[in-house]
This record gives C-alpha cells, structure tokens and sequence, in this order.
C-alpha cells in the first residue's frame, strides 16, 4: 500500500479539487481510500458527499478547572502557568494547554485537569471508495494528534480493503498538522499556482519535504495566469530536481464544478479535465515506479 | 483598534484584504499590519517593507542534569507532550516535542532539570512607507506555531490601527491571533467551500465573542449562499470584491488592488470606515 498526500504550503490553490478529480481517475483501475487531513476545515466531502458508516470521539485534551469552594486566590497557579490561562481562580479554556502545572503547584489540591472534546473523526464510504475524515471542535487544539489518527484508520481500512492507495488531501501551511500529514508518505504531490504568495509558500513546503526526506512532485495550477511566476516555479523545482507532473490551466470549470459539488473530471470537455486527467498519468507512473505489489 | 483578517479556508484573499486594509487606511490613520499567518507569511510580499529588526523566538526546554538526577521518572509522568523518557540510567529529552509549559522542572525532586531556550522561529518588525510591519516566520520543521504567533501579537503598538493578518484553519494558533481583538473580518469566496468554512469560522468567532462581518471575494451572480448565510446570521457583508481574471493576475504580481484603480482606495477606506461603526455598536 501506498501513501500519497497532496500539499501546497499556500492556501486555496486546488489541493481538495485536485484530489477529489485524483480519486475518481485513480478508482477506474485501483482500490483506493482517501483521506481528509485538513481537520481545521475539511471540504473534500463537499465534493465525495459520503455516507457515514462509523463516528469516534476524538479526546485528546485536558483543561484545568479550579473548585472555588477551596481555591484561596493565593495566586501560584497563575503565576506558574506559562500560557496566561489562569487568572483568579478563572481558567481561560482557549489558553489551556492541560499542562497541570497549575494542579501541581496549588497548596491545597483546588485544581483537576478533564479531558475535554477536541473533535470526531469518521469512516465513511463514497463512490471512489471508503473515506477517513474528521471534524474539530471549533478553536481546540492537537490538530496534528487528530491527523495521526486520520492515517492510521485510512491505513487499517486499506489493509482491509486490500486497497493499494491511500490519497490524503492535506492542510495549508507547514506546521503541526502538515507535519502530522506527511512524515512517512510515499510521495507528496506539491500544488502551486504562479502568484508571489504561491512561490514564496513553495519554497517552505518543499523545505519542509526535504527536512522529513519525503519524494514529491509538484504540479502548478493556474499555470497561465502569470507566466514569469510559472518559470519561476520551473527554474525552483528544477534546482532541487523536482518533476513538474501538471500544468493546469486558469478555467472558470473549476469553480463550477465546486458549486455543482463535483470533480472537474465529470466535466470531460473542459481544458481542465483533460489536463488532470494528463496528470494523472504520469502521477500513475509514479506511484507504480514506488513498486508496490499491491497498487 | 486591532482589526482581524481571517478566514477559515486557505486561499480565500485574508492577504489581500488584510494588505490593502492598511494601505488605504495608512492616509488617514496610523496603522500597523501584524503578519501572524507565521506558516506562511505572504503580506511582505505586497506590502515590502524593509526589516530592521528581528528576534529569535525561544521555548525553554528541559536540560537534565546527569550528576542530580536519580531517573525517579518524575518528569515523563508529568511531560503532558511525552517529550521526556527514562531509560536505565538515562534521561532521553526530545526537545521537538516540549511544549515549554516547566512541568517537569518543577516535578524533578533533586532539581535536576534546568531549562534552555530553543529557537522556533523568529519575529521579523520593519516600515512600509508609514506603516509599521511586523511578521512571524516559523522555523521549517517546526510543529508549534503558537509561541511565534503569542511574539507577534505581543508587538501590537495601541497607538496605530493594527490589522492582524490570521493564518487559515480553526485551530490553535487562529485562536491565539484572534485573543484580544476588538473586530473579526471573515473574509469568503461565494462556493461551497468557502460557505462551509466561513460557518466554522463564525463558530470560532461566536465562542470568543468577537463582532464580525464578512468581505466577500471572488464575487459573482452564480451563487447566493454565502449571503444568505450572512442575512440569517445577522453578519453583514461589508464588501464583495468580483471574480475578475485582472484582480488574478495583479495579485498574481504581487501589486495591491488600490494601487491598481483609486476606486479600490476609496472602497477599503470606506470598509474600515464600516468597521469601525459596527465595532463601536457591538463591542465584543
């Protein structure tokens, strides 16, 4: 089994579109499971429309609550806690990193740590096979915890499926959850588009591929609304010898489709479909080149 | 005044409006752009300022003490992020993993354990003509945006205007940017996605109590959603910016909308006129 995530650095440029369009290619001749790790604000379902077949509870948090009855106000906890999220007796549950620092230096055991509700995370099944995504709850944190558990359920329900793929659609940025989503993939597919924003956020994601030494191919959306910014992205990955996979061009299709909530590829016409379904033939190839048995 | 820019879904113009927020204001106001999306930070790239200072930020991280510590275990009992581990006659720190909270210094019954700082990243204060710029930059590799975002928004000059620049998400470090603002501006694009988004983001705003009202980007006649989701929620829809191939490509370049029409000057002028109204009317 393989797993490839699609990433981008910036956010906006077409990861979700791409991956939903991926899927629907990839089903025609593999079993695949895909996977939603933008659990800040997951949209692949809004394009896949799955069923929902299991829902767990995702508590990986602990807040600090202060019994007023024994609290003295003596002023220790908040004094200790390095995060400002306790003042007078009152915990600031958005601050609260669940240390229990505070419950550790109170004089007279006023202070507990419960665990809390981060999020949910689902099996579900779409046409394109079973899908793993997750809900957090809004302002909570350990998004990266929430990933790991995303892709390891993706991965049980491969074995099982005796699926060959796990297609992860991935977060914004390069942070805990990027990190969570990509260490120890197979491949990354890197999208970009040809703005100053898409560049400079490229050169940080594939830094970041680098760090975890993990293979990826890139692909620019877009390519032809700007095309110094396109050679640009050309000349980046060709220093690192990176293989551009894609062009996809500036095609009002791909909006519409969104609002339609469908793959592009359903519209086999348009100048975009036909360039993704060109991708995801070499994508194909490459996968295949990681040899896996299964795929 | 501190004025948020955020988004929930990536991509959907926090930059452009946050930038040409505080360009258009620059010509009545003092005004300070605070960069916290410190993932990717993007608004230097419209707004060029020249950087005359930076600052490394620093967690402290445990250091153990070989000749002290008895490897009791104490401290990975109480390391709420597993960062430390006991193995017979040795303390592994993985330093990647600590959070800084002391736990662990304090917990230590021989006072083992000092602490030293590690570098996650750094904050980065310069001018753009007469506004005051400061952005966050966290390091590559780095997990824990949240100490970057806490630098940056410490920077905050309550003299000036400050526009807060948000990264995308509904998570940790968008919550520590928007702690201590007086207005949140949701800023969409009219699709599914973009309506999906700016509903857990007004889920975000509500639980902290914020005022809110949207920008709406990309706009066009095909699709009424995201209206009507501001109409039932009372938010109100200060501004739609149209899905135009030219708007692409100027951002595409890099050159901010009020230095491409003088209409767009007037029109963000007008935008933080409008926020100011709601934000008196309904302080958060």
């Amino acid at each position: 089994m393989k797993e490839v995530a699609v990433i981008s650095g910036k956010g906006g440029v077409g990861k979700t579109s791409l991956v939903a369009s991926l899927a629907s290619l990839a089903a025609a001749g593999h079993r695949l499971v895909l996977a939603d790790c933008d659990v800040d604000a997951p949209d692949l379902h809004l394009l896949l429309h799955p069923e929902l077949r299991e829902v767990h509870e995702f508590r990986a948090s602990h807040k600090a609550f202060v019994d007023p009855e024994s609290c003295l106000q003596c002023g220790r906890c908040a004094a200790y806690c390095r995060f400002d999220a306790i003042h007078a007796g009152q915990v600031d549950p958005l601050s609260c990193e669940g240390c229990g620092v505070c419950q550790w230096v109170c004089p007279v055991g006023a202070i507990t740590l419960r665990e809390e509700l981060s999020g949910r995370w689902f099996i579900s099944s779409t046409r394109y096979g079973p899908m793993v995504h997750a809900q957090m709850e809004p302002g909570e944190e350990n998004s990266g915890r929430l990933v790991t558990l995303i892709r390891q359920g993706a991965r049980k329900v491969a074995e099982r499926e005796e699926a060959g793929l796990v297609l992860t659609d991935g977060p914004p940025g390069i942070g805990c959850p990027v990190i969570a989503t990509l260490s120890g993939v197979d491949l990354a597919l890197v999208v970009t588009e040809p703005t100053v924003s898409g560049v400079h956020d490229l050169k940080r994601v594939l830094d970041l591929c680098q760090h975890f030494r993990v293979p990826a191919v890139a692909c620019i959306n877009r390519y032809d609304l700007h095309s110094e910014g396109t050679d640009v992205i050309k000349n980046e990955c060709h220093s690192r010898g990176l293989t551009i996979i894609g062009y996809l061009p500036y095609d009002p299709t791909a909006t519409a489709a969104i609002r339609q909530g469908r793959p592009v590829v359903e519209f086999p016409d348009s100048h975009l479909a036909v360039a993704v379904k060109e991708m995801w033939g070499r994508l194909e190839a490459f996968i295949l080149a990681l040899s896996s048995p299964d795929f | 005044m501190i004025i948020a820019v955020a988004s929930g879904k990536g991509g959907t113009g926090k930059t452009t409006v946050a930038t040409n927020l505080a360009l258009a204001t620059a010509g009545e106001r003092p005004v300070q752009l605070l960069d916290c999306d410190v993932e990717e930070p993007n608004a230097h790239l419209f707004l060029r300022p020249s950087i005359d200072h930076s600052v490394v930020v620093e967690i402290p991280v445990p250091r153990v003490d070989p000749q002290r510590c008895t490897c009791c275990g104490l401290c990975a009992d109480v390391c709420p992020q597993h960062a430390l581990s006991v193995i017979p006659g040795q303390v592994l720190v993985f330093a990647e993993l600590c959070h800084g909270c002391g736990a662990c210094s304090l917990a230590c019954p021989e006072q083992a354990i000092s602490e030293v700082g590690r570098s996650l990243g750094a904050v980065e204060a310069g001018t753009a003509g007469s506004i005051s710029f400061v952005q966050g930059r966290l390091n590559v590799g780095e997990a824990f945006a949240l100490p970057v975002v806490r630098a940056v928004k410490k920077m905050a000059d309550h003299q000036r205007v400050v526009i807060v620049d948000v990264a995308p998400g509904t998570s940790c470090p968008v919550v520590q940017a928007l702690k201590g603002v007086d207005f949140c501006l949701l800023v969409t694009e009219p699709t599914p996605f973009g309506l999906h988004d700016l509903t857990l983001m007004f889920a975000v705003v509500q639980k902290l109590q914020l005022p809110a009202a949207v920008v709406i980007n990309r706009a066009g006649p095909d699709d009424t959603r995201v209206q009507a989701f501001c109409h039932e929620n009372h938010l109100q829809v200060l501004m739609e910016i149209p899905e135009d191939r030219r708007v692409a490509e100027g951002y595409a370049r890099g050159i901010p909308l009020v230095q491409t029409d003088p209409r767009w000057a007037v029109g963000f002028r007008q935008l933080f006129h409008d926020i100011v109204r709601l934000a008196e009317r309904n302080p958060g």
